[in-house]
């Protein structure tokens, strides 16, 4: 789940992480009052998207630019009113844009010096790592592939977490004076607790900044959330926005079913991540394309099963599903019920394979060849594969 | 003749009276596990089914009964906790089936076990089976038949399909293990397949990973120095879209470590045979046990 700036910079506040000064505003008329309130004539206004490249994207109205620096909270007015309501396009967000409903205004501040810096688990040790660079601001993955050196990590033990000294050590290794220490060592202190608190499985600072007033804020942060501790964070899942998610991934998770969208036209519906992903790779094997995974977990419905159908159908590149079930807890039977009402509920018109095997696959099996629908059954993983691939078109 | 579950094992079942916790206790019973208490908190007194009396504490069931491994079926909120208790109870073996259980919890639990004596295999796992002898956990016990081939998997149904291979070959298993795939888990791929190497009874072994992480790269360089055994390995998630769980500094802490690709590099280095498609993961070990 991923939020928005001005919410990010509400949590990390929340935790006592320096931010530059700044609120959210949703029309214009809000814009201008808080661009007053800041009281500066250095200011900047920021559409809010989830996606990243907003300074460099384009709105669909034509107008250049989703981040705008002015001197006036009627110049802010003006910037505010030109992004709200119209859809924003960047290198991030396919052709299509994003709806821009919200802008930040905040304060613009005077940089000396841009940093990383990262919160995240490393599932290698199980525990938390801080990764950190001097070199800010930049596709940290590429500083990461040229100049590895560049790069501090400092694991935190799981039971004690971050302490005093390695606060400390890393604001010396990232070059901070000793006169800007404290403030860096809050920073980070604050950041861990915030990251701990809220059940983050990473928190990115990126750029962090040394002003050149002295202060050290965090000018923007990613937030990912650990989905599994949700249920106790409500005022997390209250900052949702699901009209920036794919709608079939939202569908699928209101159903309980993990669904991945891809580029092919070989829809997949398979129970357990392990076995999907194995599909995904025979299908590729024999030459044709995945357009999807999907998890339909360990114990799916018919009911689950017919809206796993809709999902995969959604989707207008799927040429051909293939179905591949192994059962376990679940029966063979009652999934091939639930192949059968949804194929005929959705009058599916392309070609279907399904391939059962576990407990009751002989009724299963049964209940598909009696049918009298156009339903290709599989005797295993590779003739499902071959068979699927033969029937979808080619890309 | 097995790892860490057969005929001597006594097991509990910490949230026997839940309605999967009752299921899967039913199935493994039939299965001939032997299963000798339940759990649930303010449930002591009752009796499961006529047959399994139920304890509010793992303490009091480990005293009573002397059960010397646990199933945890306590939802995902409070299965840390069930974790924790098994192990100050001194329970040897803890199996967590229970999936969705916060990272955070996981973390400190781990951090707890470390001081124990206790083995955790999940959480978020089908289980463990020894064929003919002993099943924790959810996996179909009719695919499976007692053998000589060891199985350790970090996925559910994917194991399910290599043991189904094996099975309609005529070959058995000596027991196969589901690590689960958690990014905090107990028992690792590195400490299954050296519990496979010690076991003179295993003949073989199948280790079925996937992307992320460096558990299979790890037990790959270990078995090169310290194993004869014939061993395959299956990786998928081959064709699956990079970095869509973690930002940038996931892909930092795995470096290049972690892809398909470069898991069954590290396999192939290590001399185990990779099958190159799910459907043949049997046969690429049994083709090297000739």
């Amino acid at each position: 789940m991923n939020i928005h700036e001005y919410q990010a910079k509400e949590l990390l506040e929340r935790f006592g992480v320096d931010t530059p000064r700044g609120h959210m505003a949703s029309t214009a008329a809000e814009a201008e009052k808080n661009a007053r309130e800041l009281g500066t004539n250095s200011l900047v206004v920021k559409a809010q998207i989830h996606a990243g490249g907003r300074g460099k994207g384009t709105f669909t109205s034509g107008f250049q630019g989703g981040v705008h620096l002015c001197k006036t909270a009627g110049q802010a007015r003006d910037f505010a009113a030109k992004m709200l309501g119209q859809t924003l396009v960047t290198h991030q967000t396919g052709p299509e844009g994003r709806l821009v409903n919200q802008v930040l205004v905040a304060e613009s501040v005077e940089i000396e010096k841009e940093f990383y810096f990262a919160v995240l688990m490393d599932r290698a040790t199980g525990a938390p790592v801080i990764v950190a660079s001097r070199e800010g601001g930049m596709d940290i993955e590429h500083v990461a592939e040229t100049s590895p050196e560049k790069i501090i990590r400092e694991a935190v033990d799981p039971a004690f977490g971050l302490q005093p000294y390695q606060t400390r050590k890393l604001a010396r290794e990232l070059g901070f004076a000793p006169s800007q220490m404290r403030a860096a060592c809050k920073l980070f202190a604050s950041l861990y607790r915030c990251f701990s608190a809220l059940d983050c499985s990473m928190v990115e600072i990126n750029p962090l900044v040394l002003t050149t007033g002295g202060k050290v804020l965090a000018l923007d942060a990613k937030f990912s959330f650990d989905d599994n501790a949700l249920f106790r964070h409500p005022e997390i899942v209250a900052l949702r926005d699901v009209a920036e998610e794919d709608p079939r991934e939202v569908a699928a998770s209101k159903h309980h079913l993990s669904y991945i969208g891809l580029d092919g036209n070989i829809g997949c519906m398979v129970n357990g991540a392990g076995l999907a992903m194995a599909t995904m790779d025979i299908i590729k094997h024999h030459g044709g394309s995945p357009a999807n995974f999907l998890d339909v977990g360990g114990g799916a419905s018919e009911e689950q099963v017919t809206e796993a159908f809709k999902i995969l159908l959604s989707d207008p590149k799927v040429k051909a599903i293939l179905v591949n079930i192994f059962g376990g807890i679940m029966k063979c039977d009652v999934i091939a019920h639930g192949v059968l009402n949804a194929v005929k509920a959705l009058k599916l018109n392309i070609p279907l394979v399904v391939r059962l095997e576990g407990t009751n696959v002989e009724e299963g099996r049964k209940l598909l060849a009696d049918s009298n629908l156009p339903i290709a059954s599989a005797s295993d993983l590779d003739d499902a594969a071959v068979q699927i691939v033969a029937l979808a078109p080619k890309e | 003749m097995s790892v860490l579950v057969g005929k001597d094992t006594r097991l509990c079942v910490q949230g026997i009276t839940g309605k999967s916790g009752a299921f899967h206790t039913r199935n493994c019973m039939e299965y001939g596990t032997n299963v000798v208490a339940g759990i649930t908190p303010a449930r002591g007194g009752e009796m499961f089914d006529d047959k399994v009396p139920v304890f509010d504490t793992v303490h009091e069931a480990r005293e009573q009964t002397g059960c010397n491994a646990t199933m945890i079926f306590v939802p995902p909120e409070f299965a840390a906790d069930a974790i924790l208790e098994a192990a100050d109870a001194g329970v040897e073996l803890i199996v967590c089936i229970t999936e969705g259980i916060p990272v955070m919890d996981m973390m400190r639990a781990k951090e707890m076990l470390r001081r124990s004596n206790s083995r955790l295999i999940g959480p978020n796992c089908p289980g463990i089976i020894t064929p003919g002898a002993c099943k924790i956990g959810i996996m179909p016990g009719y695919i499976h038949k007692p053998g000589h081939i060891g199985v350790v998997s970090r996925s559910g149904t994917l194991t399910y399909e290599a043991v189904w291979q094996l099975t309609s070959r005529g070959h058995g298993q000596s027991t196969c293990i589901g690590i689960g795939g958690d990014p905090i888990i107990g028992t690792t791929t590195l400490d299954a397949v050296q519990l496979f190497a010690a076991d003179p009874d295993t003949h073989g072994i199948i280790l079925i990973g996937e992307i992320g992480g460096t558990a299979e790269e790890e037990a790959a360089a270990w078995l090169k120095e310290n194993c004869d055994k014939p061993v395959a390995g299956f990786i998928a998630g081959a064709t699956a879209p990079p970095g869509r769980r973690m930002g940038h500094a996931g892909a930092i802490i795995s470096g290049g470590q972690g892809t398909a690709g470069a898991k069954k590099d590290a396999l192939r280095a290590a001399g185990i045979a990779v099958a190159e498609t799910p459907s043949t993961i049997a046969d690429t070990l049994l083709a090297v046990m000739k």
